[in-house]
């Protein structure tokens, strides 16, 4: 949800002609090639997702390859930022479209549950496996039938930097935790603040992302998945150490930009534009999609502004990811050919080339990203291979980790204002996540 | 992820609300209905035959689109919002389990609490304000222009009013301006403040100063004749002088003299030696060095350009040099308007913003309709203003004060859009009509509880109509 914003925040006048112009000749060519796959023309296709500005352009892109291969027809219809709320009526008049892209697994479970999405056919499934590890395919399963396809992907576990501001104060970007609160010191006796920290109420899920990286590299995603499911109570001893390790960096003052009472009331926004805008501070916590916050300020992503992988606080390279999945919500062998296309390496490629775009493909070189951070980025992913996992607040039920003021949000900032806490934060996390899971 | 999350509160939390009062109304006007119908009967049976009132099945038909929009659109909400409250979020009933929840848990506790006081101070003040702009308004020239300034925020939608009011609260003085203006206060009365705030000595061990109290000290003894360094850290950009000069060697010391260096022991880039004066380091100017002996400052002096300073007319003996803590302290940032004491009374003052106006002008219409005949009469017999005021003119207008501030009581118990968006989802300034919202569609996804919420408002919002309604009737006699 907030990605798209971001992205579709730096739109310049997105038209809408590329569409136009894709959807009409072509069709001849891509028979020919493409054989027996072809057999789809005259079939029409329609597919569902939030994306517009920019980001509705390059799907479109993506979309006219797969008419030029198949010669099908697809059309494109936007969701809005709510996308349950434009699905369920659809859903429950028996009228969806073929295939959606969904914000969050949460959803395609629902859905699931509710017996509304058509299961991936064998040749679908052969894609995924081919080109997606166990968990992502997992992720986009129930009951044991596979239902979706991790079609677009945020990366979260990066630093952002001004790469001045390291220069200066001749510190390198960290590798590990240790490097990472050393350099903060550094940062911090050369005269700038280390760290920008967005724990403001309505924006405290960077805070659950920073606990997750952490977590992930020092529990490894075994733990990870169970601390998701909640199968592993929040008091225990491998959340502690974590929150312990967080403290390091969150319990000092003079690390963050406004002290903590500055801290706990700056907005993600904000905390961008104080890094590279005002130039306040050194470093902050935000996703791939942060590049559209830099935009607004004079820094030049890639330059002025860098990244470094989040660093290591245990044994496992932490790589997180959020997504949109794809679903197929009706039979048909448009749906399910399309949903092939979408896992297949070929639609990720022409993707990355366009831009604004990572993808879980493990079949996608990186050299098939035209933008350099982007590029970088997505070699990472691949090196995480199998350790790679879905943001877990996005996992758990909202109420626990998708509401401002409530729930991990809430319980993560009471604990930057009171880092000494870490008994009484575990048994207010467990406490909020008794409540939500049930 | 606020534009579509601040629209949704707006669609569905107000409507939610205000079918408290609506109801309240329409209940209201139908017993007054039912009543008058009732009047119409006894005639009917007086003046038997007359024939002049409608028949009964007629004005049924006429009423029944009414009724029937009325039902739908009000009854119908409220019954099932009732109904809803004894079900949990899946459907399965729990009894008053949901009334129970809404005083249980400390969050929820604080919304409570906060819609107390809310309750309590916001209508009380937006009234005296109102008094106070009406009164004022009759006796000043442009009165006009001073109403429409006041009523001008009222024009605004509260929405915009809160984001208005979340940069007139942000903590940093260079963004907010209630914060700009604290700091602006503070530093003409109590002086600028400090040259060197944040910046402190190097940490660990064999360091030539260290940290005492706020001040840096020199961690050894000089004597007259020697030299000390004094090296800092972490002083901020934007605190050195635009053209740093490079920070020198002390120069050498007379007798009864002690010199030194006072410098920023950071090289650009990194690679400087700690606690040594390297070429590319600059010194820090107007620092204040004292020479300490028993307590006793026997001597200071301040920095020039390139750090260096020289105490002088010192007798032989120990000394300890000492840069004073008010050198350090951190600037005065003003109050924090939006931490978890000042929230709510920070949100009450945009509501009064926005509100002072409508007070104003419906208290300026009631001043307006005071005959001026009474006044004069009190005036006539020799009563002070601040007794016209006080005897005449209150008793006079406790009508109107008393409609105005029922109606801001309603108003502030849905209040919701300005603690969305100036508290952005802090709970400590939550109140009752955002937590009904938060409970059942923002993340809680829990209807049973949101609807006992709601349940709860309108109940409290029924005296306030019922005080309102009972003036009616009695006004009407």
């Amino acid at each position: 949800m907030r990605i798209s914003r971001r992205l579709a925040a730096t739109a310049v006048a997105a038209g809408m002609l590329v569409s136009a112009a894709a959807c009409g000749g072509d069709d001849g060519d891509g028979d020919g090639g493409a054989g027996g796959d072809g057999a789809l023309k005259g079939v029409t296709v329609e597919v569902a997702a939030k994306w517009t500005g920019p980001e509705e352009t390059n799907f479109r892109k993506v979309l006219a390859a797969f008419e030029k291969k198949t010669g099908a027809k697809v059309n494109y219809a936007s969701t809005g930022e709510n996308t349950d709320a434009y699905l369920g009526p659809r859903l429950s008049a028996g009228n969806p479209p073929d295939v959606a892209i969904l914000p969050q697994p949460g959803l395609l479970q629902q859905y699931a549950a509710q017996n509304k999405l058509k299961p991936l056919d064998a040749a679908a499934v052969k894609e995924v496996d081919a080109n997606f590890a166990p968990y992502w395919k997992e992720l986009a399963s129930a009951d044991g039938k596979t239902y979706g396809v991790l079609a677009k992907a945020a990366y979260k576990s990066i630093f952002w930097y001004r790469t001045a501001a390291l220069e200066d104060a001749g510190v390198q970007p960290p590798a590990s935790w240790a490097d990472l609160v050393k350099a903060a010191g550094t940062l911090q006796d050369s005269g700038t603040t280390p760290f920008a920290l967005a724990a403001g109420p309505q924006d405290s899920w960077t805070l659950t992302d920073w606990f997750e990286n952490v977590y992930l590299s020092q529990a490894g995603p075994e733990n990870y998945d169970k601390l998701a499911k909640h199968e592993l109570k929040w008091t225990d001893p491998t959340v502690a150490k974590a929150l312990t390790t967080l403290a390091e960096i969150w319990g000092k003052g003079g690390f963050l930009n406004g002290g903590v009472s500055g801290a706990t009331k700056t907005k993600f926004d904000a905390s961008v534009t104080d890094v590279f805008g005002q130039e306040k501070a050194a470093m902050v916590y935000g996703g791939d999609f942060a590049a559209a916050n830099i935009a607004t300020t004079k820094a030049k992503v890639g330059t002025d502004a860098k990244v470094f992988a989040w660093p290591l606080t245990g044994d496992t390279k932490p790589a997180l990811l959020g997504g949109d999945i794809a679903v197929a919500l009706k039979d048909g062998k448009g749906a399910q050919e399309l949903m092939k296309f979408l896992a297949s390496p070929e639609a990720g490629t022409v993707w990355a080339g366009l831009g604004g775009y990572l993808s879980p493909n493990k079949n996608v070189k990186p050299d098939a990203y035209s933008d350099p951070v982007a590029k970088e980025l997505a070699a990472q992913i691949q090196q995480a291979g199998d350790a790679a996992r879905y943001d877990m607040s996005d996992l758990a039920p909202s109420a626990f980790g998708g509401t401002p003021g409530k729930g991990m949000w809430e319980a993560l900032r009471a604990f930057v204002s009171n880092p000494t806490d870490v008994k009484g934060t575990q048994a207010r996390l467990e406490k909020d996540a008794a409540a939500a899971y049930k | 992820m606020s534009a579509p999350q601040d629209e949704a509160p707006q669609d569905e939390a107000p409507q939610a609300t205000t079918g408290g009062p609506a109801a309240a109304v329409a209940t209201g006007t139908a017993d007054g209905g039912g009543h008058g119908g009732g009047e119409n009967d006894v005639k009917d049976d007086g003046g038997k035959g007359g024939g002049l009132a409608p028949p009964v099945w007629l004005a049924v038909v006429f009423l029944l689109p009414a009724l029937l929009l009325l039902g739908f659109l009000v009854v119908y909400p409220i019954v099932y919002s009732v109904i809803r409250s004894f079900f949990d979020a899946d459907g399965a009933f729990t009894g008053a389990d949901n009334y129970v929840g809404i005083f249980q848990g400390e969050a929820r506790l604080t919304a409570v609490r906060n819609t107390l006081v809310w309750i309590v101070v916001a209508p009380t003040v937006v009234t005296i304000l109102g008094l106070v702009f009406a009164v004022l308004t009759e006796r000043i020239r442009w009165a006009t222009v001073f109403k429409l300034v006041v009523f001008m925020p009222m024009a605004i939608s509260l929405l915009a009013s809160g984001v208005i009011f979340r940069l007139v609260y942000e903590q940093d003085p260079d963004k907010g301006v209630a914060n700009a203006a604290m700091v602006a206060l503070h530093d003409t009365f109590a002086g600028g403040g400090a040259s060197y705030p944040g910046a402190a000595p190097r940490q660990g061990q064999g360091v030539p100063v260290r940290s005492e109290g706020g001040a840096v000290v020199g961690a050894a003894p000089v004597e007259p004749g020697r030299t000390a360094l004094l090296p800092l850290l972490r002083v901020r950009p934007e605190q050195l002088p635009e053209k740093p000069t490079p920070a020198a060697q002390p120069p050498a010391a007379g007798p009864r003299a002690i010199t030194g260096t006072v410098w920023f022991d950071f090289t650009r880039g990194g690679g400087g030696a700690p606690n040594a004066v390297d070429a590319t380091e600059s010194g820090l100017p107007g620092v204040k060095v004292e020479a300490v002996r028993d307590g006793e400052v026997a001597g200071s002096a301040t920095t020039g350009d390139d750090g260096t300073f020289r105490i002088t007319g010192l007798s032989a003996g120990q000394y300890t040099l000492r840069i004073p803590a008010d050198t350090f302290t951190a600037a005065y940032g003003g109050a924090e308007w939006l931490g978890g004491t000042l929230i709510t009374p920070a949100i009450i003052g945009s509501y009064l913003w926005v509100w002072a106006g409508f007070a104003m002008v419906l208290i300026a219409a009631g001043l307006a309709a005071i005959p001026r005949d009474a006044l004069e009469a009190a005036r006539v017999d020799g009563a002070t203003e601040w007794q016209v005021f006080r005897r005449v003119t209150i008793p006079l207008l406790a009508p109107v004060l008393t409609v105005v501030l029922l109606t801001l009581v309603i108003n502030v118990m849905k209040v919701f859009d300005l603690v969305f968006v100036i508290g952005g989802g802090d709970p400590k300034a939550s109140v009752l009509a955002l937590e009904m919202w938060t409970e059942s569609f923002g993340g809680g996804q829990n209807q049973g509880a949101g609807s006992a919420i709601a349940v709860l408002l309108f109940v409290l919002v029924l005296p306030a109509m019922y005080i309102n309604i009972r003036r009616l009737r009695q006004e009407r006699k």
